[in-house]
């Protein structure tokens, strides 16, 4: 129990616009720390909202989420963003990088929202987070002077600034080129096995997805595999 | 620390559209400067035109109305004393327009805390008689100190030295409409005719100019001494107390006081001249209304810009809010934008509006009517400055309000999944 950072028991979720159609359906599972997963299954399948779901930022569901032994309902939108801050690290499909901030600021902001570190150590861990990517030399360049690759890769620093639990990716890949995309996998997996970093990636790269450890497939709502 | 981390990210969304800022800024600029420039012009104007009349204006006036004794012989006749007495066509009784035991009103005047000074004034009906016509003419007696003193005579005096009319024996101050009409200067001598049929000779030392040309036709001044020689009175005898007080708007109920303690008539400055009061508060109320109408204007500047930024930042809103980021913190940072543009933009226009009241301080403006006045006039009143930079603040904020709550609305997953 104390090993599972992260339980979700029965969650379920309709749109209702413009008619009710349910996406997900009674989802229960857990993930274990060190866990590399990936979530897999066809376009519409509810896996990227289920993405959103587990990482608090969409709090329209049934059932129950629990992150770190601490149950997600009835939080109040600014403790499940400390959460966010602390816990959880993102990486998207697009980079999402603040063109108006330096590489190396991007890479901080969660950490100086934290507020753990004194603003040196805070630039002192984001320059190892960038060492670990490879892409140290660019700390000082504006994001729109990188390449696809080296934005994502930036985006991945910023995820893992605070060291969180869990880092959850919507089809991380998705945007860059096989060469790219291979670095990133390469990068996640190191995070894995060397860091015990716990990931939880959505992909519906099957070739990706059978390079983890676990795969979790999902059709019409309902996980078929795990 | 968190402000801090707050303020930074609002300075990068700044200056990433440094234009747009920029605008907005110079909205809020222009408005304040215009909002300080109109009030201080217009205060400045309102205080010259109210100065033409009240500043020679006694507060209190104090004087001896000839007319019917309120009782009549009859009533006094115990006879008739239960009836109803009807009088039909009274006349006033013969008496002076003198104002009785003047010296102990003075003094007694003199005591009063409430009393900053008293002028005493005596008018004599006369005719200036130029060859063989007469003009009708009112000299006003005066004490040439104390009106100097309390009711800036001295910058009505325009041609000569207001002090000459003092030390000159027989001296007189013409007012320049009449001057004209009779073609005296300086030093010449001149005749008027009392209105007994006494004719007296007096030098010309000075001209007065009112601005009001009526006015300036008909009045002029001797010191009280060669007044009451004119009329053939004793020194003590004069007309009229002109009393200035601390607080002008004890005048109403001092003048009430006064007139049941000295038993003379007496007015109050507010009932002598209210339409000026009206005037000028209309006047202040046009200049406030325009100011805050430029005001929201600018606002409405600052929250076009604000919208068009959300738009524009929505994925970075977005990620901000994902990676730990509170609806709060992104709401205060677009509160953060709204203020400094406003705090910016509103301390720069209180600057260019001391600027601009300075330039138009300096620009010339001469008229005939208003002899003490060069250039035009302007009120640098520090309460204008308060109240635009407070209300630069408060536009501003409220501009920021609506956007900032709407980013702070914004839900990070339907913009990360609409990509």
């Amino acid at each position: 129990m104390s090993n599972k950072i992260l339980i979700a028991n029965n969650i379920c979720k309709s749109f209702h616009d413009p008619i009710t159609v349910q996406v997900l359906n009674n989802i229960s599972f857990s993930i274990e720390k060190g866990e590399f997963i990936s979530v897999i299954g066809k376009s519409g399948c509810g896996k990227s909202t289920l993405l959103y779901i587990l990482s608090t930022m969409d709090t329209d569901y049934d059932g129950d989420l629990t992150i770190d032994g601490v149950l997600m309902r009835d939080k109040k939108e600014k403790e499940l963003a400390s959460v966010r801050n602390a816990k959880i690290g993102f990486v998207f499909q697009f980079h999402y990088l603040l063109n108006e901030f330096s590489v190396l600021k991007n890479v901080m902001l969660p950490g100086l929202k934290l507020n753990k570190y004194s603003e040196k150590e805070n630039e002192h861990r984001a320059y190892e987070k960038l060492k670990v990517l490879g892409i140290e030399n660019e700390a000082l360049k504006l994001p729109n002077q990188l390449s696809g690759g080296q934005k994502q890769r930036v985006a991945i620093a910023r995820a893992l600034i605070n060291d969180p639990l869990i880092i959850m990716g919507d089809e991380p890949t998705g945007n860059l080129d096989k060469k790219n995309s291979e670095i990133v996998f390469h990068i996640f997996k190191d995070l894995a096995e060397q860091f015990q970093q716990t990931l939880l990636i959505v992909t519906h790269d099957n070739e990706f997805a059978s390079r983890t450890n676990r795969i979790i497939e999902m059709q019409d709502g309902q996980i078929i595999k795990m | 620390m968190k402000y801090k981390l707050i303020a930074s990210i609002s300075k990068s969304l700044l200056f990433a559209r440094l234009k747009q800022t920029l605008v907005a800024a110079i909205g809020v600029t222009f408005s304040i400067t215009m909002f300080i420039t109109l009030l201080s012009f217009m205060s400045g104007m309102n205080d010259l035109l109210d100065g033409l009349i009240l500043n020679r204006t006694a507060h209190v006036r104090l004087y001896n109305e000839i007319k019917p004794s309120i009782k009549q012989p009859i009533d006094l006749s115990d006879k008739y004393k239960n009836q109803y007495n009807f009088v039909s066509s009274v006349k006033p009784k013969d008496e002076k327009a003198e104002i009785r035991n003047s010296e102990a009103i003075i003094s007694a005047l003199k005591a009063d805390t409430r009393v900053t000074g008293i002028a005493p004034k005596l008018i004599a009906q006369v005719f200036y008689n130029v060859g063989s016509i007469d003009l009708t003419g009112t000299i006003n007696g005066i004490d040439v100190d104390e009106e100097a003193r309390l009711f800036f005579f001295k910058n009505y005096v325009v041609g000569g030295n207001y002090i000459d009319l003092k030390y000159t024996p027989n001296s007189i101050i013409l007012g320049i409409e009449a001057a004209k009409k009779m073609m005296v200067d300086i030093g010449s001598i001149i005749q008027v005719t009392t209105s007994k049929g006494e004719r007296f000779q007096l030098k010309v030392v000075g001209y007065f100019q009112s601005g009001i040309q009526e006015i300036d036709k008909v009045q002029s001044y001797a010191t009280l001494n060669t007044t009451q020689k004119l009329l053939g009175e004793s020194n003590s005898y004069i007309t009229d107390l002109q009393i200035k007080i601390t607080n002008i708007l004890d005048a109403p109920m001092m003048a009430k006081e006064f007139q049941k303690k000295f038993e003379v008539d007496a007015i109050d400055i507010q009932t002598a001249n209210s339409q000026f009061e009206t005037g000028s508060s209309i006047r202040t109320l046009i200049s406030y209304a325009v100011g805050i109408t430029l005001l929201i204007v600018a606002g409405f500047g600052i929250y076009n810009i604000l919208n068009m930024m959300i738009y524009e930042k929505m994925d970075s809103i977005a990620i901000l809010k994902a990676t730990g980021f509170s609806g709060k913190d992104v709401n205060n940072i677009f509160i953060t934008i709204a203020l400094s543009i406003g705090i910016f933009g509103g301390a720069l226009g209180l600057l260019f509006g001391y600027g601009l009241s300075n330039v138009i301080e300096h620009i010339p403006f001469n008229t005939p009517s208003l002899p003490t006045i060069k250039t035009y006039p302007i009120n640098y009143n520090p309460k204008f400055y308060m109240i635009g930079g407070v209300f630069s603040i408060i536009t501003t904020y409220l501009a920021g309000y609506f956007p900032s709550r709407k980013a702070s609305k914004i839900d990070p997953v339907i913009i990360i999944r609409g990509k």
